[in-house]
C-alpha cells in the first residue's frame, strides 16, 4: 500500500521542472547580454531602452517560424521605429556560427544579443521558440507572444502602435 | 511500497531531464527525425489514416472514417 506522504513527494517530483514564467502586467526582468558578432566585450541592456516600447524576441537559427518573425519585425521597427519603437532580439543558439548563418540569410538592423547559456530564457521562463515579450514605455510586459505566423504581424502591429500611443 | 523503494523510485524520477525549449538545437536537426524526408511522412499518415482506420498523433488531419 502506497503511503499518502510517499504519493506526495512522488508527486511533487513531477510538479518541480515546472516554473511560472514572465507574464502580462509584470516587470520585464534585467537583461544585460554581448551584441552578436561583436569581439567587444559591450553589453546592451534592456534598462538602457527604458522609456522605449521593446519586442523582447527570443529566437534560434533552428526555429522555422523566427524565419517568418525577422523580417515582419524588421519592417515593423523600420516603420515604427522614430516614434520610439525597438526591438531586442535574444539568440539562444548553442553554437554562434549558428546564428550568424541564419542572420546573412535574415538580415536585420535592431540589435541581437546572444545567450547561449539559456539563463535568460530560464529566467523569463519561455515555453516555446519563438517566445516574444512586448514591453511598454515603463518595463512592464503587455503582451506575450509564443511561435509566430505569418499573420501575426497585422495583431502585433495595432498592439505596438496602442503602447506608443500612452 | 517500502520506504527504502519509494525513495529508490523517486531518486530514479530525479534523473529525467526535461529538455528545455531553447535547447532543441540539436533535436531540430535533419538526423534526429524518424523520417527524414517530408513526402514519406505525409505519405505513411496517409497510410495509417486509411488502412490502420487511425487519425491523429502524426501531425495530419482526418476523420478517421477510412476515407482518406
Amino acid at each position: 500500500m502506497v503511503k499518502p506522504w510517499a504519493l506526495l513527494c512522488l508527486l511533487g517530483l513531477f510538479t518541480l521542472p515546472v516554473a511560472a514564467g514572465v507574464q502580462v502586467g509584470q516587470s520585464a526582468p534585467q537583461i544585460s547580454l554581448p551584441l552578436l558578432a561583436t569581439d567587444s566585450p559591450a553589453e546592451l541592456s534592456l534598462d538602457s531602452l527604458r522609456g522605449k516600447v521593446v519586442y523582447l524576441d527570443f529566437w534560434a537559427s533552428w526555429c522555422g517560424p523566427c524565419r517568418v518573425s525577422f523580417p515582419q519585425l524588421e519592417q515593423l521597427r523600420q516603420e515604427l521605429g522614430p516614434q520610439g519603437f525597438e526591438v531586442l532580439a535574444v539568440n539562444v543558439d548553442e553554437f554562434e556560427p549558428d546564428a550568424l548563418r541564419f542572420l546573412e540569410e535574415v538580415t536585420v538592423t535592431y540589435p541581437v544579443v546572444r545567450d547561449g547559456a539559456g539563463e535568460t530564457p530560464a529566467n523569463y521562463g519561455i515555453l516555446g521558440m519563438p517566445t516574444g515579450y512586448l514591453i511598454d514605455r515603463s518595463g512592464t510586459v503587455r503582451l506575450v507572444h509564443q511561435g509566430y505566423r505569418k499573420s501575426d504581424g497585422a495583431a502585433l502591429r495595432e498592439e505596438i502602435i496602442e503602447l506608443l500611443g500612452e | 511500497m517500502k520506504p527504502l523503494t519509494c525513495l529508490f523510485v523517486m531518486l530514479c524520477l530525479c534523473a529525467c531531464e526535461t529538455v528545455q525549449p531553447w535547447e532543441r538545437g540539436t533535436l531540430a536537426k535533419s538526423e534526429m527525425q524518424w523520417q527524414t524526408d517530408p513526402r514519406e511522412i505525409s505519405f505513411q499518415a496517409q497510410v495509417n489514416a486509411s488502412k490502420e482506420a487511425t487519425s491523429g498523433g502524426m501531425g495530419a488531419s482526418g476523420g478517421g472514417c477510412g476515407c482518406n
